[in-house]
């Protein structure tokens, strides 16, 4: 056995960081199997209605096109429980974008001039896409995204701000925003002997796997998943997307391993999106700033294909002490794409809006954001009363203002100059829940001393293989280059999908064991490994998934200083910083990139990022990364992440709580705040562009 | 799938032979917009001229100290030539404001100039486009139009030309030389774009199979001073919401000499000649500039969600002539 371990926290460098640069890694479009023919989307040009009629003839005349599917040529496809997979199944067209026919040729080239010659004729019908916070159509979904309920009041919060002596209710907007990884979404699929394998860019494998086996109604032995390489996902590849059903209908019905790149234009509308969020914030508070009243509205749509409740009103269950309140969505279905997860849904817009009220009414009380926001910590979770298992906010706010220099603020807006700039700086507070899934691992001790991991996680660009290496190679007290981690292909041991920043704690959970597990049988053990090695296994179900009897959640605090151009009103960001306690972490290099990569997210929400909806046609406009704008390197300033040292044994064995969400949630209420510290205005809708921004 | 001629043109008479009866042949320069809008489907041609290779790639000083800018020369180094930086800094600095540098290295001068609007109903086949389609209909008119014209446009097309470069030039008097079927000719930077009226589908005044060979730019009188200013989305790599190019050559505190013009307002560089006319002569306060600039922009007609731009550009305008024209 090796002699010294990895310690936990090292900064491991990426495994497989030398096969991505050099172009050997390889993703879902990138697999050549003999014979392989592309194919290429029709999406519907209306908002609403029904294909009246389809002329494939004169694509189909093009040479080396394959065949063009329609409702009625297309395998017929069995429920599984998400009416966005079910394409070419029917004739309804229930937004623009919507695939109403697939060509599949030998190239690529070709099959997407067949897509393009395909004729299609519908019966449209009037269309609504515009969310508005008093349209009629407007509902209370009894639950929301993650499970949670709609609405929770506690005590009499609309009576407690009447009586407030401090009193703050503003509305924020936030708009379409998309994920966009660098990596479209795509996949290759083939049939043979019946079993159907696809080559998926997902952030979890067994999920497709068991959707696709329901789809074909097949066993799931019988269909094989590989993610060995995903180049981001931020939730929108969280669960199996249009794209890969696509490619194994197309496959299916020529006989041919189809491969399927869908183009950018058509992620916005195919792979789910954050829905735009409208919010109502009351807080009614004493004038020392101890919070009476709490309330949080959020108006949001949802498609008329499946339900999903963006949970904007959630973090305000878990963040603040307030005696009484009141958290609530209401939705609208529209005739748009379906939305989705988008990198913490809930907690972005949630927080962009609680937390620039909280500043709001910190202007108002003539109080420090953060003294405000350390007067009202709660001592249990608010909304349940279970005591947190650790919570480090008030650290997190007092190590951030130490580092960026907050002591000594001058709290009036609008009265620092720099040329023709103004500046100022924000604060602004961060959550994320913990949360974990069962998984299964195996380990093997093989007699030349290698280690090998064996479980089905996905690497969606995160570190994953190589903290789990780290974990392993702890738990085993080894050198982590003694260990080799096998993820990223079904018939590994089953595990979760790459989602909700748990990633990480529900595999490794397992992978802990399994080494532990290993280790004794090894200490019992005296006579030489079998060949084949000796391999441990287990199964987390019934203890990571365990009821835990605390609120248990990650906290963070993020500075910006911002700088507002008074001619033109751009907004350049200065400084961002964040400081985050999420308990143990694992890997400071990839744990550092993943703070900072949700910083950068949080940073194109807040100035340049949001969708447009069109509203003759239903389409979002503009929805390439020309049109839709992402941070480019001169918008990204000196950005600084920061943990604190946090120990939390009601969490997982490595002490972990997740890292890839968290880095977002208050950057853009940051931003915002320094903006009106900047400038003495309060800009209240996203994003912070010349077009409201200049003044 | 549509087959597509690639053609390696040696010199202009070879471009335009290779040119010559096909109206849906295109000349290549950078490729920059063009191949994008052919992945798109909005350009489909049959026959693509490659002219990179054509002499045009150099910026001379011709007897008179005007400059000629050949057509192919690349942004990158049209931005860095030395005597650019030195005599029309407006000129490098609309360059280097404009898309990324890795485009800048491969994008050329009149490609630059030729470039088509980005307006996302242009860009989207499933859209209607008078421009692209013409009789179809205008999407952006009614529709997502923060980006769109505020000055010249319309009924039939509310569309903006991208170019910072163009700017620049309008505000230098440029004139643009091309060689065609029926000889060279040269036409003023600012007649060279057009107005959308009722046939936005023509985005200039070339003729099918004219080349633009270059750019002249006359010499600026002695002692001017010229800045260009954009204002956009994001701190590099987006389009102008509003830009604004100005020559000013100052004598005993009184404009001699003034180019003006706007960018991102309209469907061409709008020159400025009301604002350009107010101030010549005269010795311009701060109050004197801005009823200048007001005197252009008063012909502002913003869309639903545009009116922001008239301020926007007003403000950039008082900014860039207040600081051209303060006493030094």
């Amino acid at each position: 056995m090796g002699a010294t371990p990895s310690a936990p926290g090292a900064p491991v460098e990426r495994r497989e960081g030398r096969a991505k640069v050099t172009g050997a890694a390889k993703y879902a479009t990138e697999y050549a199997p003999p014979g392989r023919v592309y194919a290429w989307p029709v999406p519907a040009t209306v908002a609403r209605g029904t294909v009246v009629s389809l002329d494939t003839s004169a694509a189909l005349a093009l040479p080396g096109v394959l065949a063009v599917l329609t409702p009625d040529s297309a395998p017929r496809l069995a429920d599984a429980d998400d009416p966005t997979l079910a394409v070419l199944q029917d004739s309804r067209v229930p937004h623009h974008g919507w695939p109403v026919a697939l060509a599949v040729a030998e190239t690529l080239e070709t099959a997407r001039a067949a897509a393009g010659a395909v004729r299609v004729r519908y019966a449209s019908e009037p269309h609504d896409v515009t969310l508005t916070v008093d349209h009629p159509g407007a509902y209370h979904p009894e639950e929301v995204n993650g499970g949670h309920p709609g609405e929770r009041r506690q005590g009499d919060p609309e009576g407690a701000f009447a009586d407030a002596a401090v009193r703050v209710d503003v509305s924020y907007a936030v708009p379409p925003l998309h994920n966009h990884p660098m990596e479209p979404h795509g996949a290759t699929a083939l049939w043979r002997d019946g079993a159907l394998t696809v080559f998926d860019s997902s952030q979890g494998g067994d999920t497709v796997r068991a959707t696709l086996a329901k789809l074909f109604a097949l066993p799931e032995e019988r269909v094989s998943v590989v993610c060995e390489h995903v180049g981001g996902g931020f939730g929108s590849k969280g669960t199996p997307r249009p794209h890969v059903v696509l490619a194994a209908l197309a496959a299916r019905h020529t006989g041919r391993p189809v491969q399927l790149a869908l183009p950018r234009r058509e992620l916005t509308e195919l792979v789910g999106h954050r829905a735009p969020t409208l919010h109502r914030v009351r807080l009614g508070a004493r004038p020392d700033g101890i919070l009476t009243s709490l309330i949080h509205e959020v108006t949001t749509h949802t498609s008329r294909v499946k339900e999903f409740v963006e949970q904007a009103a959630v973090p305000a269950r878990v963040m603040y002490a307030s005696g009484s309140s009141r958290t609530s969505h209401r939705a609208v279905a529209l005739d748009v794409p379906t939305p989705s997860w988008m990198r913490a849904p809930g907690e972005t817009p949630g927080m962009y809006a609680l937390e620039s009220a909280v500043d709001e009414l910190a202007c108002a009380l003539g109080m420090d954001p953060i003294e405000l926001r350390v007067a009202n910590e709660p001592p249990a979770e608010p909304d349940s009363g279970r005591p947190f298992s650790s919570r480090h906010l008030v650290e997190c706010l007092r190590e951030g203002a130490a580092r960026f220099g907050w002591a000594g603020r001058d709290p009036r807006p609008g009265v620092r100059r720099s040329g023709s700039w103004l500046i100022g700086t924000g604060v602004a507070a961060a959550t994320y829940p913990v949360l974990v899934s069962p998984s299964r691992a195996t380990v093997t001790a093989h007699p030349d001393g290698l280690y090998v991991v064996r479980i089905n996680a996905t690497d969606i660009g995160t570190g994953a293989r190589t903290v789990l290496t780290q974990i392993a190679a702890t738990a085993l007290g080894v050198r982590v280059d003694s260990v080799r981690t096998e993820i990223g292909v079904t018939g590994l041991p089953r595990a979760p999908l790459a989602g909700g920043s748990a990633g990480t704690a529900s595999w490794g959970w397992a992978v802990d064991e399994a080494c532990r597990s290993l280790v004794r049988q090894l200490a019992e053990r005296t006579g030489p490994l079998p060949p084949g090695g000796l391999t441990a296994s287990t199964d987390t179900e019934g203890t990571a998934d365990a009821e835990s009897p605390y609120a248990r959640h990650a906290f963070g605090a993020h500075f910006a200083e911002a700088a507002v151009d008074t001619v033109t009103g751009e907004v350049r960001v200065r400084r961002l910083l964040g400081v985050y306690a999420a308990g143990r972490i694992l890997n400071a290099r990839t744990a550092r990139s993943q703070f900072i990569g949700g910083m950068v997210m949080g940073l194109g929400m807040a100035l340049t990022e949001g969708g447009s909806v069109d509203p003759a046609s239903g389409a979002f406009i503009g929805s390439d990364l020309a049109g839709y704008h992402v941070p480019a390197h001169a918008d990204v300033p000196a950005i600084e992440a920061h943990w604190i040292d946090e120990e939390d044994s009601h969490l997982n064995p490595m002490g972990s709580k997740g890292i890839g969400e968290i880095g977002i949630v208050g950057t853009a209420a940051a931003i915002g705040n320094a903006v009106h510290h900047a400038t003495g205005v309060r800009f209240r809708e996203l994003p912070l562009t010349p077009d409201r921004v200049h003044l | 799938m549509k087959p597509l001629l690639y053609v390696r043109a040696g010199s202009v008479a070879e471009a335009a032979a290779a040119h010559a009866g096909r109206p849906e042949a295109r000349y290549l320069g950078g490729g920059t917009n063009l191949v994008d809008l052919m992945k798109l489907g909005v350009e489909r041609p049959e026959v693509l001229i490659d002219i990179t290779r054509l002499p045009l790639d150099q910026v001379e000083e011709l007897p008179d100290g005007a400059l000629r800018i050949g057509a192919t020369v690349r942004n990158s180094d049209l931005a860095g030539h030395p005597l650019v930086r030195e005599r029309y800094p407006v000129l490098s600095q609309a360059l280097l404001s404009g898309a990324s540098g890795q485009l800048r290295n491969v994008a050329t001068t009149a490609g630059n100039l030729l470039q088509r609007t980005r307006c996302a109903y242009f860009q989207d086949v499933g859209k209607p486009c008078n421009k692209r389609v013409p009789g179809s209909g205008c999407g952006a008119l009614d529709g997502v139009n923060r980006d769109h014209a505020v000055l010249g446009h319309s009924e039939h097309c509310v569309a903006t030309h991208p170019s910072d470069l163009a700017v620049a030039l309008a505000a230098l008097d440029a004139v643009v030389e091309m060689a065609g079927p029926g000889g060279g000719r040269t036409v003023e930077l600012t007649e060279f774009h057009r107005l959308p009226q009722d046939s936005p589908d023509q985005d200039t005044v070339i003729n099918p199979g004219e080349l633009i060979t270059g750019v002249l730019l006359p010499p600026l009188p002695g002692g001017t001073v010229s800045r260009y200013r954009k204002a956009r989305d994001r701190a590099s790599f987006a389009f102008a919401l509003a830009s604004v190019a100005a020559a000013v050559q100052m004598r005993g505190g009184v404009v001699r000499h003034i180019g003006v013009a706007f960018g991102g307002l309209a469907h061409r560089p709008w020159r400025a000649r009301r604002t350009e006319a107010a101030l010549l002569g005269s010795a311009p306060t701060p109050e004197a500039v801005a009823r200048a600039v007001d005197a252009e922009l008063a012909a502002a007609v913003p869309l639903r969600d545009n009116a922001y731009k008239v301020s926007l550009a007003r403000d950039l305008a008082c900014e860039v002539l207040g600081s051209l024209t303060a006493p030094t």
